[in-house]
């Protein structure tokens, strides 16, 4: 169970810790500074800081007990002279490290080893606890690589790692926009997944193209590898053989959102966090909810105690919503600035604050 | 040498002293200081080595033309100064 929090803002790095059942903020760093996202290493406490310093470029920090040190950024490889690569846009790719959208650790065998995906869709991995980065060329070099394509973002972009903790060569990726990607063997080869999942803004002859899919965020039951929960652009899916084939949810209020999450031993449970639609990325009504399935998608509480409901205009990112190691603690963040906390799987929810600001990414620090 | 002078802003982040640098372009004037700071480089040049985004290089005065190659020329006194813009709210 974790008694603490690491919140990355628009504007800093904000520690929560749990005293005395109470949730505080009681520390902040990179006071001012844009933080997007972090990561901590369960293998050996270090936490790992994702910075995006808009003209001076993306950063990354990491924990060194009493502070921060800097280390090395991924960084993409030299462009080949004569390659010209353009983004669906027409616009001329830079091969350069535009964020930073994925840290994940290696396995439980593999101490030091950390995984990272970026914008415009280059993964990485390190060996040495993030000292130094070389990119996944097997995956970069892909033909279907350039098939990929910018969403919300203008470039395509890798949100999602899950490792396999029994097997650290098993490893799944998801990219907006470019569908789920699995190796099994630690990163030579890549196979796309993802059938039976639907692009509904796509050409219908296109629709059901595993690398037209939308992924907005792909979570995994660390218990049972097979089940796997998709937060897709325009619906919820999920998968019972490894993201191989997925089928569609229905819930209410909506089934748009971008974060979800699954409990650590149930694979039929999970959390979602719904907006109106595409068009419309606002909560129904103005009233903020988590929705809560517990029998793999056939039935969703609508989860409201202790969340605002009347003009709240809260949009929770696909990081911002994080799950403790017990399953039972939750923690939600949104782009008002506001941060809430549940100790009993969402029944009810606990404002830590509303005057944060805007949140890109909570995560639970072991 | 050239001297090099780097933007406050920067500053915050990295330490940068001004420098002084031998080289005939503005690319050997910063490889020569980046020799010497390394964590400097990636706040000035992105990961193909051209200039970033809303960076700019004026060289005695004069902006530079080439953000890709960094090829402009550099004079013995040279004064080479590295800043950006700001934005954001």
């Amino acid at each position: 169970m974790s008694d603490t929090l690491l919140i990355s803002t628009r504007k800093g790095l904000f520690t929560i810790a749990r005293t005395n059942g109470t949730w505080d903020i009681t520390g902040v760093d990179f006071l001012g500074d844009n933080v997007t996202l972090t990561l901590t290493d369960p293998r050996d406490g270090r936490h790992y800081a994702a910075l995006d310093h808009g003209h001076f470029g993306v950063k990354l920090h990491r924990s060194t007990g009493n502070g921060w040190e800097e280390i090395a950024v991924p960084a993409y490889p030299p462009k080949p002279e004569g390659v010209e690569e353009v983004d669906i846009w027409g616009r001329p790719l830079n091969w350069s490290t535009a964020k930073i959208w994925a840290l994940a650790a290696g396995g439980p065998d593999e101490n030091g080893v950390i995984w990272c995906g970026t914008l415009p869709g280059g993964l990485f991995r390190s060996t040495d606890h993030g000292q130094n980065w070389e990119m996944v060329r097997s995956l970069w070099d892909h033909p279907l690589r350039k098939k990929w394509s910018g969403g919300g973002a203008d470039l395509p972009g890798i949100h999602s790692i899950c490792i396999d903790p029994g097997n650290s060569k098993r490893a799944w990726i998801a990219v907006s926009t470019g569908g789920i990607w699995f190796t099994d063997d630690a990163g030579a080869n890549w196979a796309l997944r993802g059938a039976g999942m639907r692009a509904e803004y796509m050409p219908a002859e296109q629709a059901h193209d595993p690398i037209a899919q939308d992924v907005h965020c792909l979570a995994q039951c660390p218990a049972d590898l097979s089940r796997m929960w998709v937060q897709h652009h325009n619906g919820i899916f999920v998968s019972s053989d490894e993201g191989q084939t997925f089928s569609e949810i229905k819930a209410e209020p909506s089934t748009f959102g971008f974060p979800v999450v699954v409990h650590p031993r149930e694979p039929d449970t999970a959390w979602f966090v719904p907006e109106i639609k595409d068009e419309k990325r606002i909560p129904r009504d103005g009233k903020l909810v988590v929705t809560r399935t517990r029998d793999g998608g056939k039935s969703f509480d609508i989860l409201t105690k202790g969340l605002p409901q009347s003009h709240a205009y809260d949009v929770v990112y696909r990081h911002a919503l994080a799950l403790d190691d017990t399953g039972e603690r939750l923690a939600l963040g949104s782009t008002t600035g506001g941060l809430w906390v549940t100790e009993d799987q969402g029944d009810t929810w606990t404002c830590v604050t509303h005057t944060l600001p805007p949140i890109y990414a909570v995560r639970f620090a072991s | 040498m050239a001297t090099v002078v780097f933007t406050q802003n920067i500053q915050r982040h990295v330490v940068c002293p001004d420098a002084k640098a031998g080289g005939g372009t503005v690319r050997e004037v910063l490889d020569n200081v980046f020799a010497d700071n390394p964590q400097v480089r990636g706040y000035v040049l992105d990961d193909q080595a051209a200039l970033r985004k809303h960076i700019t290089i004026f060289v005695d005065g004069k902006m530079i033309g080439d953000r890709a190659r960094l090829s402009d020329a550099v004079g013995d006194t040279s004064r080479i100064y590295v800043f950006q813009a700001l934005s954001g709210g």
